[in-house]
């Protein structure tokens, strides 16, 4: 009898702890949305901001966000949110507490966020590497496959054993650009030079990262590359004596020696002018079923993506570098023809090119110089 | 590394104060304590992120390391992966040649007869379990000061839960363990080599081969249930009252 009794009270004072947690946070938000006029800002982020490589991109960007803009506006975020539905629950929250614009910044985010952004239609959303939108849900991209031509013409000139070891994350859009570019720039270069990928299947798993570098040192590839978060596979091509280029940010710390350049995402621009044009009224997705005009996707030209300085490289190499960068600068479209798939078939002939939506739509196969098949 | 080795043991130390000490069960209190630990790492963490930790050096025996194919496969690596075997061997030396061995499995395969015979089962299991710790916490530990020299909240990633099935896969035998050990830690890279390889199997199928192995491993053991069962601890999870 004596433990029914305990256990009735227990109960109690769970049920007691649990309406607390709901009717407190209620009752804050209404004080601030009275006493506030700021505007708020949420971000969601993936990882840790420590990951140094794609969160802490955007984390130097909020940052960015506060400076600029000082008291004007108040910026939050709520990190390690995993990818999928369970994101829409954070997502939801973040519009509950009165954020005015939220920043979804990882490609899995897509789905919640379009489902969050119609039960908010007052809330504007912003997500980062999707291709999802409705009338208060905007998309904002990088041409990260930018950065990946310079990579492929320093790892086209600078491999020895003609093999590169390339780590991918999932097999999307932005990933299958980046391999193609990176192939494309690699044999303007060197014909002989051949890709290979290890899927990691994940954005951010240090320990497999390495272990996929140590194996692609082992097949014999000299120049290592990734389209995954962790300063792990430069570390390892350190330790190898082999090089490698950084991710999302400038990785030199981690890889003195190994490090060739890093492609450092630089979001601050694209926030600030998205908040800049919420506060005007301004904001809007564009026309049409794309609705391309009102979304961002901008890169090197207009300092979105950054390369750090070229090093560990013959002088020759670096002019090469740095003349495909300008070229790119210039307009230069990478995805220009002539170029086959890596099974033989004619994918571009001499003067034709790719738009934007062909490389959302059409991009299903690896350029010539890449081994293997894209899984799934 | 010591700092890992020596929390581990104070992990291990309050799972036996709650598992042994106060006889809750254990596996609920080992899960609560994984969760416990994977966010107060993070905690004493934070200050660790993003900076580049100092590798223990990799050992280059100046003839060995040199021998074509034997050379690389069993002289180039990091003192860890020797000081692991050496592990193993001295496991496998205490628990089957010593007296105090005797005493540990007497204490795992009937705690009250050891009892009558005036050990302390509560003691020995004490120790045990904080060495068990200390072993963890050395495993763990390799992964951010030799593997990839940073640190990262969860970069363990869930990888010490195939303990648990190599234990299990091991039939509670130490030599087997290594090998155990082996065939699972080749698994994993197998399926990054196959890619890079450009073997045609899907990167996801070649990602659940250990598990897909553990479970094979585990049917085909548990078919005969006593000599599944012949090695392991006959007191195995249970709470010894005085």
């Amino acid at each position: 009898m004596q433990s029914n009794r305990l256990i009735l009270i227990l109960l109690g004072l769970v049920l007691l702890a649990g309406l607390a947690l709901f009717l407190v946070p209620k009752e804050v938000t209404e004080k601030v949305a009275l006493r506030d006029s700021k505007v708020k800002v949420g971000f969601v982020y993936l990882t840790n901001p420590g990951d140094h490589g794609w969160t802490y991109a955007h984390e130097v960007a909020r940052l960015e966000v506060n400076e600029h803009f000082g008291d004007k506006v108040e910026t939050s975020y709520v990190e390690n949110v995993p990818e999928g539905p369970d994101a829409a629950r954070v997502i939801r929250e973040l519009a509950k507490q009165g954020n005015k614009i939220i920043f979804t910044t990882s490609f899995g985010y897509m789905d919640p966020t379009l489902k969050v952004s119609k039960e908010f239609p007052d809330v504007k959303f912003e997500h980062i590497t999707g291709y999802k939108r409705s009338g208060n849900m905007a998309t904002g991209n990088i041409r990260f496959y930018e950065g990946r031509y310079v990579q492929g013409v320093v790892a086209g000139m600078m491999t020895k054993s003609n093999k590169i070891g390339y780590l991918a994350s999932f097999p999307i859009p932005e990933v299958i650009q980046g391999i193609n570019a990176f192939a494309l720039g690699m044999r303007s270069v060197n014909p002989n030079a051949e890709m290979s990928i290890i899927w990691v299947n994940s954005w951010y798993d240090p320990v497999k990262e390495a272990d996929a570098a140590k194996v692609h040192i082992a097949e014999g590839a000299d120049i290592l590359a990734q389209h995954t978060d962790s300063p792990a596979m430069l570390q390892t091509a350190e330790k190898a004596g082999v090089h490698g280029f950084g991710q999302s940010s400038d990785m030199k710390e981690f890889a003195p020696k190994a490090q060739l350049f890093s492609s450092v995402n630089n979001w601050g621009p694209y926030y600030i002018s998205k908040i800049e044009q919420l506060m005007d009224g301004s904001w809007s997705t564009g026309e049409g079923p794309d609705h391309w005009a009102g979304n961002t996707w901008l890169g090197m030209a207009d300092d979105y993506l950054v390369l750090t300085d070229f090093e560990n490289m013959p002088a020759d190499v670096k002019m090469a570098a740095e003349a495909a960068e300008a070229k790119i600068k210039g307009g230069y479209n990478i995805f220009t023809g002539p170029y086959n798939d890596n099974e033989g078939n004619v994918i571009l002939r001499a003067g034709e090119a790719y738009n934007d939506g062909n490389l959302w739509n059409d991009m299903n196969y690896y350029v010539e110089g890449v081994n293997g098949k894209i899984p799934g | 590394m010591a700092i890992a080795f020596f929390w581990n043991k104070t992990d291990a130390g309050i799972f036996a104060f709650f598992a042994l000490g106060l006889a809750t069960n254990q596996v609920a209190t080992g899960l609560a304590l994984t969760i416990f630990g994977t966010g107060l790492s993070g905690l004493i963490g934070a200050p660790l992120v993003g900076q580049a930790i100092d590798g223990l050096p990799r050992i280059h025996l100046p003839i060995l390391a040199d021998l074509p194919y034997v050379g690389t496969l069993l002289f180039q690596h990091d003192i860890m992966v020797y000081l692991a075997v050496f592990i193993v061997a001295m496991c496998a030396w205490v628990l089957n040649v010593t007296r105090i061995g005797l005493i540990i499995r007497a204490v795992g395969d009937n705690h009250d007869s050891a009892h009558a015979l005036g050990y302390s089962v509560l003691g020995v299991r004490l120790l045990a379990v904080t060495f068990g710790g200390m072993m963890a916490g050395l495993g763990g530990a390799y992964l951010p000061l030799v593997l990839t020299p940073h640190w990262a909240e969860g970069m363990t990633a869930g990888r010490g839960w195939i303990a648990l099935a190599l234990v299990v896969f091991a039939s509670w035998r130490p030599w087997r363990v290594l090998g155990g050990a082996l065939v699972f830690g080749g698994i994993t890279i197998m399926q990054l080599a196959g890619q890079a390889r450009g073997w045609t199997i899907p990167s996801q199928f070649l990602s659940m081969l250990p598990y897909l192995a553990t479970i094979i491993v585990l049917v085909l053991i548990s078919r005969n249930r006593e000599f599944a069962l012949a090695n392991s601890p006959a007191c195995l999870g249970k709470i010894f009252h005085r």
